[in-house]
């Protein structure tokens, strides 16, 4: 347990640091929240600004308003949105499932593809086709994959629906979408381990010991290749949040990703705020996963105390 | 994707570009800045020149791009927005390696407890995604064309920064510069001339990476609708309104699409090869 008690601190302060950040963000913007929040045609009167104000808290000194901030973060209180006039942990809560299965069957078919190409391209041609397959993958943008993606799925052959968020057939082009760049640095991580791993004497001595490539491959490579992979497993969640804003624009799913979109074109500052506070939890959570994934995936490190 | 590229960077063996591939990406690079420079190079007509009785026609001749819904013609419009994409990733990414390096540096070389307190701040930027960095920043600024860029910078600092670092540390450890301070050079001088030429090359080969990930990132900002306004070229904007007719005129959303791609391919294939030619160099 003391292995982890600094990475736990760390998140805390991350986690603070988050907190911290989505605060600024409401005081760094120019010109006064209650009038961005009122919009330019507003025809409320003073009486209801100073309401407002005080509602917000904005009416106190900055460090007293800090701290009530971050007594309400704890609490998980992140106000109420601007524009829809409901809380922030409704509004993101209500669009947290369907965000969550486009990300996790994301997830799922990049791990595919990637393992799939990790694992078939071992000849030299074929591993020049997976740079190429790859490379262009992770250079397209998502939105122009996802819309050729609609376009002959979708347009041509009829086989997906165009838009929305209803059943399992609407979710299978945005996913792909979002996992084929994520599928490219996985697979090169993936290759990039596996190579590395296949450079190590103890192949030799594993195969002398009789085990056919094939258990080679499930209980001793694939093992090593898959730990740098895992170390980018955070940044890969995080990107996954970023792809969703773009995906679900471009298929016109609910999620998440639009809440953020709407929020920021409407500058629903206590939205903006709690999704970026969101984030950061997300990655810290992750990474305390992998933490503890190490050890399980390397024996060579549960010896370590 | 800057951050991904720091660790590949680092990883040994990693496999060189053949050289014919890095040709054909320099030269597709080149033609794209003559493209941005003087688009009248490369087509007569106005990107912005409507003509209903043309409008969504499919590539042919006299239009190789085909026409979008306005009568405008795709080719023109692809060729006059290569100037604002490239300035995209151009300006963000010059600015952002500079930002990058004073924030690496200073934090390098500052009091131990200065540079915990840069680096807590970074890992903190570093953990939220980049886009969401850029979108925040947005929400601050409001959209545009130069709040969008500012956006793109700011959500690349913290990466060129943490490399910037790294390689300070490793340099302030040297025994050259040693000697310089036990000669009694002024600090300044120290850092310009020793610290610098050191940190400076690595983070120019990421950079030329870098610019696609800016391209992207700022095409992707566009097309959510928060950069430049409706008649403008840019790529982005172009998908977001090809999306539209799908259906009827795919040409519209593709060859801007093709536009970005092509790009991005391009400065990642000349970023690996000076990445290879780079590390044989140091080796």
């Amino acid at each position: 347990m003391r292995r982890y008690l600094p990475r736990l601190v760390g998140a805390v302060i991350v986690l603070w640091g988050a907190a911290t950040l989505s605060f600024l963000v409401l005081h760094l913007v120019p010109g006064d929240p209650v009038a961005i929040m009122l919009g330019a045609q507003t025809q409320a009167s003073d009486e209801v600004k100073a309401r407002i104000r005080a509602d917000l808290g904005l009416d106190q000194p900055p460090l007293e308003q800090y701290f009530a901030y971050l007594g309400r973060i704890l609490q998980l209180d992140f106000g109420t949105s601007y524009r829809l006039q409901e809380p922030v942990v409704r509004v993101i809560g209500a669009q947290l499932p369907s965000t969550l299965a486009l990300a996790g069957s994301a997830i799922v078919i990049a791990v595919a593809i990637a393992l799939a190409i990790a694992l078939l391209a071992r000849g030299r041609i074929s591993r020049a086709v997976a740079n190429v397959l790859e490379l262009l993958v992770i250079s397209s943008p998502s939105f122009w994959t996802g819309l050729l993606l609609l376009t002959l799925f979708s347009f041509r052959l009829h086989w997906f629906p165009v838009s929305g968020g209803q059943g399992v057939a609407s979710l299978v082009l945005p996913a792909i979408t979002l996992a084929l760049p994520i599928a490219g640095i996985l697979s090169q991580l993936l290759r990039h381990g596996l190579d590395a791993a296949n450079a190590q004497p103890f192949v030799v001595s594993v195969r002398a010991r009789g085990l056919t490539p094939g258990q080679l491959l499930a209980r001793h490579t694939l093992r090593h290749a898959s730990l740098p992979a895992t170390t980018f497993a955070a940044y890969i969640v995080g990107s996954l949040l970023g792809g969703a804003v773009i995906v679900e624009q471009l298929f016109g799913r609910p999620g998440i990703g639009r809440v953020a979109l709407d929020a920021i074109t409407n500058r629903d500052l206590p939205v903006v705020m709690a999704l970026v506070f969101l984030a950061a939890a997300v990655f810290v959570v992750v990474n305390l996963i992998v933490d503890a994934l190490y050890p399980v995936l390397d024996p060579r490190l549960r010896a370590v105390r | 994707m800057s951050v991904l590229g720091t660790e590949l960077a680092e990883a040994p063996a990693r496999r060189r570009t053949p050289p014919v591939a890095a040709i054909i990406a320099g030269v597709v690079l080149l033609l794209l800045i003559a493209a941005a420079v003087l688009p009248g190079l490369f087509t007569s007509i106005d990107p912005l020149a409507t003509d209903t009785r043309d409008a969504s026609l499919p590539p042919g001749p006299g239009h190789p791009f085909g026409t979008d819904k306005l009568g405008r013609d795709v080719y023109a419009r692809v060729v006059h927005g290569a100037s604002i994409s490239l300035s995209f990733g151009f300006a963000a990414t010059v600015i952002a390696v500079v930002l990058g390096t004073i924030v690496g540096i200073a934090s390098g070389l500052a009091p131990r407890w200065v540079d915990n307190v840069i680096q807590r701040a970074l890992e903190i930027l570093l953990a939220l995604p980049e886009l969401l960095i850029a979108l925040v920043v947005v929400a601050i600024l409001g959209a545009g064309t130069v709040n969008l860029v500012i956006a793109i910078t700011i959500a690349a600092v913290p990466a060129y920064a943490r490399i910037v670092r790294a390689g300070t540390l490793q340099v302030r450890q040297a025994a050259f510069v040693e000697a310089a301070v036990a000669l009694g050079q002024r600090r300044a001088a120290i850092v310009a001339r020793h610290v610098l030429p050191n940190v400076i090359g690595p983070l120019l080969v990421l950079a030329t990476i870098g610019i696609g990930t800016a391209i992207i990132a700022g095409s992707g900002l566009s097309f959510l609708g928060l950069g430049p306004a409706a008649p403008s070229p840019e790529w982005g904007l172009m998908l977001s309104e090809g999306r539209g007719s799908l259906a009827t005129a795919w040409w519209v959303a593709v060859f801007p699409g093709l536009a970005i791609t092509a790009t991005v391919i391009s400065t990642t294939v000349v970023g690996r090869w000076l990445q290879g030619r780079f590390e044989g160099l140091r080796s």
